[in-house]
Parts: structure tokens; sequence; C-alpha cells
């Protein structure tokens, strides 16, 4: 089958849906990749690479559409692409079918199939295909990015002759994928970064970052939803948390947000109030602008100034950082690809049987599959399920019974043997008890990294057996003389072999 | 020939005795134990003149070409031998002086002498340790011989458990005792041929039924076990001689052997008993009733991403198993680390006791590929430094680095210590596929969100990941 590449048409995208890396890969899957002209230029991949990894260019968008049977696009087709998908192709591209009811209905009149890759369920196995992650991933650090370009200080503190510096006070809120990311780039230029999110289960996270997680002075109330997202919150919450949004407002320099709840516009976290009472030269990065904004003064896709604070509404975050992008979304369409090509010779099998497939699928041969049925695991759930790995520590106690029965027995049969024993065999017993405490005292000092070396030598060593060989001999009776010729020919193999491994093992041993 | 009286030779003896025990306190660490062998040698080569000097007194030649010829093939095989294969060479050395103890046994009791020698207690004595010799001696000798089978592959490693097995056992114990007391009564009247030898052949049998039982990764424990007991054959040989430096140096042997099998059942938080009695995993419904749930994705990588993954990261950890061995994956193990440390990451090795198929199976393979030893540590050096390493390698190890041993209380290996790489920021476990290890515990690390999976043969795949660093 045919995989072809658009270059993407949307004003101001520059992402690609695939690089000639994972264009080499898909063909090993079986496939053929047809790229269109210039389509990974803006995103600094040229026609030259495409070529040399292999694939074919088509110099115009329709080429691509009429004569590929896997379209895969960033952006969701405008004009008649949509209307035009053919019965047996298959388009893969982030859709939005719940914003785009229009879109949705031309792509299930057309015939063919669609996937939606923002409709990828969040469940563990669909991880490597999650491409709003990806997405939302380079969004955050992007996000800090921006806010560096616009601030007008260091991010990190710094005494200086020149005087002391002191560094960024950044609050994220929402700390999903974004605010996470957001949260490490900020942390990683030197900033002191605050982070406030709903679901009590990411405080972990964001202090593994070295963050500082904002807690709300409110009896326990779990923000977490569905599908690892947020949900909408009681009033007294939303009392409490704006509260000290207020409070952080007056302190911070730069607000990130972050905040979304799926299929909802976004809360309105940061007022006109807490806007004016921020220090001026202050930044607000809303990464929540295309759902309406989580700051009031919000302009989606432009930079505001007002009283004083850069407001960044930004929507192409993504966009903004092309290659990183391209490359992390075409990494997950080709995992998808991977999972829909079993047999990986190039024919796509759509199994709606797959939770992760039938999430995608919005709609194939003339029926709207959106939405999907949804997914049961939350990713907190299994964290949650999983008691805290308390190890099994053997907690019994050793009962002094047995310890105190064997050394009974064991002085009582030594009594005894002394008593029959003659003192010849007591002299060597007496010889033989000393030296295992001997060996007992030794041997415990070995490092384990040459119990090897340890082994062999006691196997030379125990060779000393051959001493009973050397005594036999020289006896007259031919039998025992010959058992022991062949006693002193096998323990010479111990002997001499036992000492040489040793020999050879213990060099090889450097530091 | 030599004026050497016996005096000279019970000095030589105690020479002897002083330089086997420096032998061993010398490899305490690796500056102090090249000299130690060097003891050893001292040691063997003393006590064996004062013998030949001294008690020796006719059929020289024959002696010498024994000697000659027995010390050829040993230093031949000493020279040739993969390291991989050190657990087989260790195993077929230790049947060798299971069969000396035997032989000398068996010898001493055909001496014409003998009964002069010795009478009552004194005979009854000498005729307990002439069995005891012969009884350890044989089992060592067939069950090294089985250990050497199942190490070098001839013998199928799974352990082979007859039903009834302990109570097999227990009949052979008895069975040997019960002619042991036939032969001491025998042998007092002039006879005791047929006991002995029917208590022979019962030793050798349960020499061979015990090893039998015993299944792959449970062998560092069985060959320690059969270095012990050679100790205690060529100390039990003593005793029938009345020779000291025999006594001493077995006894120096057995405790010696004792011991790392105590520390391997440690490792395994297993008691030897357990161990011996054989067949891990058969009371192991909750690890078939483990295994067959369904525990999640593994995320597979390829050589590419893992390379990348080890260039970009600071500190990294690499865990030896079994299959790097099998692999011979050493060479390209060091090689790897080399570049990785050339380009400043910090890469160290961690060593779990059991890991291999002898004690310290591990740090002789990676001593043979230049690793130097400063840089590969012991499982209890390093257990804590884990959240601090940022990609831990797992070459074909699969039950020593299972979480389940900590968390799950149902688990056939709970409770045994573990090296804790999930604690890491990413683990690559290297595999042939998703076989579960040798206890048959699935292995929850597989599943982790920090795990990647490296599939195919360690060896080739690593030999991919070295060309993409």
């Amino acid at each position: 089958m045919k995989i072809g590449v658009p270059r993407e048409t949307h004003p101001g995208e520059q992402r690609v849906a695939t690089t000639p890396d994972v264009a080499a890969q898909l063909q090993k899957l079986g496939y053929d990749v047809v790229v269109e002209k210039d389509a990974g230029a803006a995103a600094s991949f040229s026609d030259e690479a495409y070529k040399e990894a292999g694939c074919s260019i088509a110099e115009s968008t329709a080429d691509i559409w009429s004569d590929a049977d896997i379209i895969l696009k960033v952006r969701p087709p405008e004009g008649d692409y949509a209307s035009g998908l053919k019965d047996s192709q298959t388009l893969i591209s982030f859709l939005y079918p719940g914003q785009n009811p229009e879109l949705l209905k031309q792509l299930t009149g057309s015939g063919g199939t669609a996937l939606a890759m923002d409709s990828v369920p969040r469940i563990s196995r669909a991880q490597k295909m999650d491409a709003l992650s990806s997405m939302a991933n380079i969004a955050g650090y992007r996000a800090v990015i921006e806010a560096a370009q616009h601030f007008g200080r260091f991010f990190t503190g710094q005494i200086t002759a020149a005087g002391k510096v002191p560094p960024a006070k950044i609050m994220v809120i929402g700390a999903g994928v974004a605010g996470l990311a957001a949260i490490g780039a900020a942390k990683s230029m030197g900033a002191i970064v605050r982070a406030f999110d709903t679901r009590p289960e990411v405080k972990e996270q964001v202090e593994s970052m070295d963050a500082e997680f904002l807690m709300l002075d409110f009896e326990d109330e779990d923000g977490s939803g569905e599908g690892g997202y947020a949900k909408v919150m009681s009033d007294e919450f939303i009392k409490a948390e704006m509260a000290l949004f207020a409070e952080q407002a007056k302190d911070v320099d730069i607000i990130i947000t972050t905040a979304l709840i799926p299929g909802k516009p976004a809360p309105r976290l940061i007022t006109a109030e807490m806007v004016e009472s921020m220090k001026n030269g202050s930044v607000i990065v809303d990464l929540a602008a295309e759902q309406g904004g989580n700051c009031e003064l919000t302009e989606p896709d432009d930079v505001v100034v007002r009283n004083g604070v850069s407001i960044i509404g930004y929507t192409d975050l993504p966009s903004r950082l092309a290659t990183q992008s391209s490359q992390l979304y075409a990494t997950n369409l080709r995992h998808l690809l991977t999972d829909m090509t079993p047999e990986k010779d190039g024919n796509l099998v759509l199994d709606l049987e797959d939770e992760v497939v039938r999430g995608a699928t919005v709609c194939t041969g003339g029926e709207t599959l959106w939405p999907p049925p949804p997914p049961k695991i939350s990713a907190a759930a299994p964290a949650k399920a999983q008691p805290a790995p308390a190890p099994v520590v053997e907690g019994k106690k050793r009962s002094l019974a047995g310890p105190i029965m064997l050394a009974a027995i064991g002085g009582l049969a030594m009594l005894g043997l002394g008593a029959v024993a003659p003192p010849s065999f007591m002299a060597h017993f007496t010889v033989f008890v000393l030296a295992c405490f001997v060996g007992y005292m030794v041997i415990w000092n070995v490092t384990a990294a040459l119990h090897t070396p340890l082994m062999s030598v006691t196997n030379a060593i125990s060779s000393i057996i051959v001493i009973g060989a050397l005594l036999q001999i020289s006896s007259d009776v031919p039998v025992i003389k010959w058992i022991a010729v062949g006693t002193v020919l096998i323990t010479a193999v111990n002997i001499f072999g036992g000492f040489a491994v040793t020999r050879r093992m213990l060099e090889m041993f450097r530091k | 020939m030599f004026a050497v009286n016996q005096g000279i030779i019970q000095v030589s003896y105690i020479i002897a005795t002083i330089l086997f025990i420096l032998a061993l306190g010398g490899l305490s660490n690796q500056e102090t134990a090249r000299r130690g062998n060097w003891y050893g040698i001292a040691g063997m080569a003393i006590a064996l003149v004062a013998t030949l000097a001294g008690d020796v007194t006719q059929n020289f030649e024959l002696l010498i070409v024994a000697l000659l010829l027995g010390g050829s093939v040993g230093i031949i095989a000493a020279r040739r031998v993969q390291m991989t294969q050190m657990p087989e060479l260790v195993a077929i050395l230790h049947s060798l002086v299971g069969l000396a103890a035997v032989a000398v046994g068996f010898a001493n009791f055909m001496d014409p002498d003998r009964l002069s020698h010795y009478a009552g207690v004194e005979l009854t004595i000498h005729d307990v340790e002439t069995y005891l010799g012969i009884l350890i001696g044989a089992v060592t000798f067939s069950g090294s011989v089985i250990a050497f089978g199942k190490l070098s592959g001839r013998i199928s490693g799974s352990p082979m458990l007859l039903p009834a097995r302990h109570w097999l056992n227990l009949l052979l114990l008895l069975g040997s005792i019960w002619y042991g007391y036939a032969f001491v009564v025998q042998s007092a009247a002039g006879g005791g041929v047929m006991p002995l030898i029917i208590m022979t052949v019962l030793a050798l049998l349960f020499g061979i039924h015990m090893v039998m039982a015993i299944g792959g990764a449970d062998m560092p424990v069985v060959v320690s076990m059969l270095n012990s007991y050679s100790g205690w054959a060529a100390s039990a040989t003593g005793f029938m001689l009345g020779n000291d430096l025999l006594i001493v140096t077995g006894a120096l042997v057995g405790s010696s052997g004792a011991i790392l099998s105590y520390i391997m059942c440690r490792a395994m938080n297993r008691k030897f008993l357990n161990v011996i009695a054989g067949g891990f995993g058969t009371g192991g419904g909750a690890a078939a009733a483990a295994s067959g749930e369904d525990q999640g994705e593994v995320v597979p990588i390829d050589t590419q991403e893992a390379a990348e993954l080890l260039s970009n990261a600071r500190e990294v950890m690499i865990i030896p198993g079994y299959g790097m061995a099998v692999a011979q994956a050493q060479h390209t193990v060091f090689e790897i680390t080399r570049t990785l440390r050339e380009k400043g990451v910090n890469v160290r090795f961690g060593i779990h006791p059991v890991a291999g198929r002898m004690p310290g199976h591990m740090n002789v393979l990676l001593a043979e590929a230049k690793v130097p030893y400063d840089i590969v540590f012991e499982m209890d050096e390093i257990n804590e430094d884990f959240p601090d390493v940022d990609v831990s390698v797992v070459i074909g190890a699969n039950d020593i680095v299972n979480p389940s041993a900590l968390t799950d209380p149902n688990s056939p290996i709970a409770g045994m210590p573990v090296l804790e790489c999930w604690k890491g920021k990413v683990s690559i476990v290297l595999k042939r596929s998703m076989a579960t290890g040798y206890a048959g515990v699935q292995n929850p690390l597989f599943f982790e969100e920090n795990t990647r999976m490296l599939f195919g043969d360690a060896k080739e795949t690593l030999d991919e990941v070295l060309k993409s660093l």
C-alpha cells in the first residue's frame, strides 16, 4: 500500500506528518511512501532527504490525495479533500471531531476511513501513539521559551559584580504533560517554579521535578476525571483556588496556564484584576487560548500587553518548534501504523476490536463511529491500585530452641565420641575442628568478586588427597599400586589444572 | 634415598598448612589474590616433595609419568577453557577429587596390613573413616559429573523430579547406613567387600539423584556444595590415613564451600535444605496464577534508541545475568562501557550474588573482558544508588531484577534480595523473548512504565548498539 504525505496547507502550519527517518521505518513495514514537494521544508526536512530515505516526491497535493491508500496529515483536511476521500482510502490526522461536526459529516459521507490522532485513548498501551501528549510536551517547553522572549530578566538568579539578580518566579497551573514540560524547562533555566493542579496525585510528579506544589487549604476533593484528565470542581473549591491564584499573582513574574477539561471551554482562572495586580513586565502564557483561554484577557493567536503584562495566546506552539514536533508526531503515527500492520506486509488492517484503533476511528464505510465508548482505565488508577511497595521483610523471629537443641546434641555426640575414641583419633579430631574454624574465619574475608577463583583454588588444594595415593604407590600389591597410580594421575590433573586456571583468572582482574 | 625422617615431614606439612591458609586469606582482595595463588602452589609443592622424599620407596617412574601426564592434561584444560565454561570445569575437577577419595579408600581397604595395624575400637573407627571417605567421595564424584553435564548442556538443565523423591533419598541414606554397619561388622572378620561396594553404588546413585533434581539457577549452590563435599572427602581420607595435612586442608576447603553455599542461599532467601531437596517452583500454584495475569504492555525499542538512551545518560548501571554468559556478550559489553566512559558517562556494574551458574561467575567473565574491577560492585554496595541511575541495562537476567520478590509475598521468590533497577529513570532489558525466568515467575519489571525491552540475542543486539554509539 502507498502512504501519501501532503504538504500542510493551513496558514502558518510548519509541521509535516512524516520525517525522512520515520519514512524509512514505514518502508520496513512494507509501505511505499510518497511525499509532496516541499512538504517538510518548513520543518527543515528537504526533499533530498526524503528521496535518500527511499520516498518518491509528488508534485501536487491533489496527486497525493488521488494516488495514496493512506494519507498522513497533521491538521484536519481543508477544502474539498475531506469529502473527496475514496472508499479505499484511510486518512490519519488530527481531526477534533468534537469541534468540527461539519468535517465529521464530510468524512463520513465520503465513505472512506478516518482516524483521529486526538482520539487515541489514553491507556498505557497507547502511550507511544499519544500525539496529544507529544504535542503538549512541546507546547509546554515552547511556552517557557516564549515567556523568556517577552520577559525582561534572567530566569536564573545570579550574583555578579554589577549586583544581585533574583531568580524569576514562575507559576504553572495544570500539571499535565504540558505543565510538567513547562516545569522542567523553567527549572532547567534556573527559575523558581510553583505548580498547581486539582488532581492531588500529580503532587509527587511535580515534586520529583524539584518544583513546589501549591496546596489548597481545602478538604480533599479529587479532581481526577476519566482518562487522566481533570474534571469540573465544586464552587467552594474554585473559590479557594481563585484566592490562591490572586495571592500568587502578586508574587510571581510569569504564569503559564495549561488548564483544560475535555469537551468544555477552558476554565477562567486568571481574572482581569489578577493581571492588574501583577508586576510590570510580567508574562502570562495561556496554553488554553484555543479553547477560550484560562486568562480573561487572552487574545487567541496573539500577544497583547495589558497593564504592562504581556499575555501570550499563541495556539500553534508545537508548530513553532516544527522539526521537533514533526519528529514526535511522525513517530506516534508510525507506532499506530505498526500496530495496524500486524503482518508487516504493507497492508493496513482496521481491527475495530482493538481498543486503540476503535477509539481513534471516527468513521469508516459511511458510518460514523465517533464518539467511541469511553476507555475504562484512568492513567492514575493503576498507580492507586498498587499498594505502596512495602518490602516483605522476613519478620519471623528465629526460635532459640532449635540452635540450643543442635548444640546440645552436638555436644553430647562429641562427649560420646571422646568416651570411646582412642587418643590418636582425638588428636586428629582436635586438628580437624580447629581447621574448620580457621577456614570459617578466613573465608568470610573473601570478596564476592573472587568467589570463582576461590572455588578453583580450593579445588586445587583439596587435591592434597594425592598424599594418600603417594603413601600407597609403593605397595607391593599390584592392585593397590595401580589404583594409586590412577589416583595420582587424576589428582595431578586437578592440582595443575586448578592452580593454572586460578592464575589465569586472577591475571584478568585489573583496575 | 634422602634421609628424610618423619619429623621433617611433619614440619613440611605444617608449613604447607600455613601456606594453604595464607592462600585462602590472600583471596580477600584482588591485590593479594595472585600472591595467594602462589602460596597455594608452594604449599602443594612442599607437601608433595616431602611425601615423595619420605614415604615413597619404589615405583618412582610410574609416579612421575602419572604426575606429568595428569599435570599436562590439567594445564592444557586450564589454558583452553573459555571463561564462560568455568562452572563446568570446576564441576569436573570436583568430580576428580571425589573419585580420588573413593580410590584411596578402596586401596586402603585392600591393604593386607590393615588388620595387623588396627584392632578393636581403633579398627572400628578406622573402618568408619574409610567408609565415610568413600561415601562422601562417591557422592561428590557422581554429583559433580551430573553437575558438569547440566552446566555444559549435555543433560537438560531443568530439574528432574521423580515421584516420592524425598522417600527415595531417605531410603538411599538408610541403605548406606545399614551397609556401613554391615561393612564394619564383616571387616573385623576379614571380609566386608560386598557391603562396601553396595554402599558405594548407593552413594553414587544418591549423588546423581540429588543433582538431577536441581535446576539451572540453583547451580551456584550445588557447585559450592560439591566444592564443600570434595573438602570433606579429603578430610575423611585424612582421618583414615591418620594424616593431619589432609584433615586440615580438607576442613579448610569443606568450610569454604559450606560458607559459599550459605552465601548463595542467603542471596536467594532460601534454606539450604530447600535448595538441595530440589524442585524450585514446584509448589508454585501461585507462580502459575501470577504469570497468567495480563500485566499490561511492554515497550520494545530498537538498538538505535537504546544507543541514544545510553549516550544521553550520565549514570549507567549494567546488570549482567546468565544470558550474558550464554551469548558470550561480555566483550561487547566492555566495548560499550569503554565508549561510554570516554564520553564521560559513569558506567558501573551491579552483580547479584547468584547471577550466573557459580559464585562469582559474572565477575570472572567481566574480568576476562578487561572490565576494571573497581567499577564492578556487589548488590549491597550499589542497590541504594539506583534512584540516581539514568539508564540500567539488564543483560540476560530475570529473577534477580524481579520487583515481585519485594512486593508480592506469594511469589516463589518472595524475600529474595534483588537489584532494584526499576527505581532508576529507565531500564533497558535485553531478552530473547518474553519467556519467564528460571523460577517461572513473570517479571513485573518488564511492564513498568520506565522499562524498555530490547529483544534479540544479547551479543548481536549489543554489537548493533555499539555500532550506533
